[in-house]
């Protein structure tokens, strides 16, 4: 397996030339609560959280403030704004334009939807969005499949770093096809981070230990019993399997290789 | 012969405007927070150009706000 060669001294987590300490990045939707949704990113200090947008109702009378963005402004975590629900190449365009024009970043979490029950991205003209809006000025993390042609497309068409899924999001399945994954991450040198279908800290620790650089997850954190502590467990899983990686695993063997010396056994007898 | 009103379609409603009205006029009258962003006919439009940008009836307006994602 190559090993990602662009790892910094204190080992932090650099896309598009920015370094970030940690290597979990975190959903915000589903939480029991906003306090839970809080409580929950302080404790685990993911690199980013994900935000979206969707239309203002406008039948509630008087505005209420948006509670959400009060938050956002509170936790001052980097926010990483999705595209999600796009089905088209102009509604990614619009939509991320108006992203950065509300939350006032580059950073983009492409998500173009080919196919609404798998919710898996429309591969087809995936390569195209992020083409356009990387010309655009867009910092862009494409959510895609673990197609190792596509992720090489779209790492020609400038994308610094990639989001492949390891189930259907939410779906909690974990990595469903460990080979493409550890074949993606052997072929190409950009930043890998593991988006959606993780649903157990395991799963966290195993794509990390395959050199994947970080993991992207929400529903698995946001419906937990308790999402604080599973926040916390995605985190630590996160950092062991990234320490494990950089350890360097021995090798697999088919048979048993005594651990305990043999020279020396008590009672030894040739059979 | 120019009507007076055109009809527009914000966030899925029907709003009925001079048809004088800026995409700003239509902003005005609706009760909206800050943070948020407008697409008219599925193009975004930056909150700098509202003022004089002109509305068109059967325009379909989107105007969007942050919210939770994953």
């Amino acid at each position: 397996m190559t090993m990602y060669s662009e790892k910094t001294p204190d080992d932090a987590l650099v896309l598009y030339g920015q370094s970030f300490a940690s290597r979990l990045l975190l959903g915000s939707s589903r939480y029991p609560s906003p306090g839970v949704l809080q409580a929950a990113v302080k404790l685990a200090q993911p690199a980013m959280l994900t935000a979206s947008l969707r239309r203002q109702n406008l039948q509630a009378g008087e505005a209420a403030p948006n509670t959400f963005w009060a938050l956002l402004a509170e936790l001052n975590v980097p926010v990483l704004p999705n595209t999600a629900g796009c089905h088209s190449l102009q509604e990614v365009i619009t939509t991320a334009q108006m992203a950065r024009e509300v939350f006032g970043t580059p950073w983009l979490k492409l998500e173009l939807i080919g196919d609404d029950y798998t919710l898996q991205p429309d591969t087809l003209n995936l390569v195209d969005a992020a083409s356009r809006l990387i010309k655009d000025g867009f910092q862009v993390l494409p959510y895609c499949t673990e197609d190792l042609v596509l992720c090489q497309r779209l790492v020609d068409v400038g994308c610094q770093a990639l989001m492949p899924w390891a189930a259907p999001i939410g779906t909690g399945k974990g990595p469903l096809n460990p080979y493409a994954l550890r074949t993606l991450r052997s072929r190409l040198d950009v930043p890998l981070l593991v988006d959606a279908g993780l649903g157990l800290p395991s799963h966290a620790c195993q794509v990390m230990e395959w050199g994947f650089d970080g993991v992207l997850l929400n529903t698995a954190v946001a419906l937990a019993q308790d999402p604080v502590r599973m926040a916390g467990a995605f985190a630590d899983a996160t950092r062991a399997g990234r320490a494990a990686f950089l350890s360097g695993v021995m090798p697999e063997h088919d048979s048993a290789q005594p651990s305990t010396p043999v020279l020396g056994t008590p009672f030894w007898h040739q059979a | 012969m120019m009507t007076s009103t055109i009809k527009v379609m914000i966030n899925g409603s029907t709003f009925e405007l001079p048809a004088t009205a800026t995409l700003a006029d239509a902003v005005a009258l609706l009760p909206l927070k800050p943070p948020f962003a407008a697409a008219i006919n599925l193009q975004f439009i930056p909150n700098t150009a509202y003022h004089h940008t002109p509305l068109h009836d059967a325009d379909q307006i989107d105007l969007i706000a942050p919210v939770t994602g994953g």
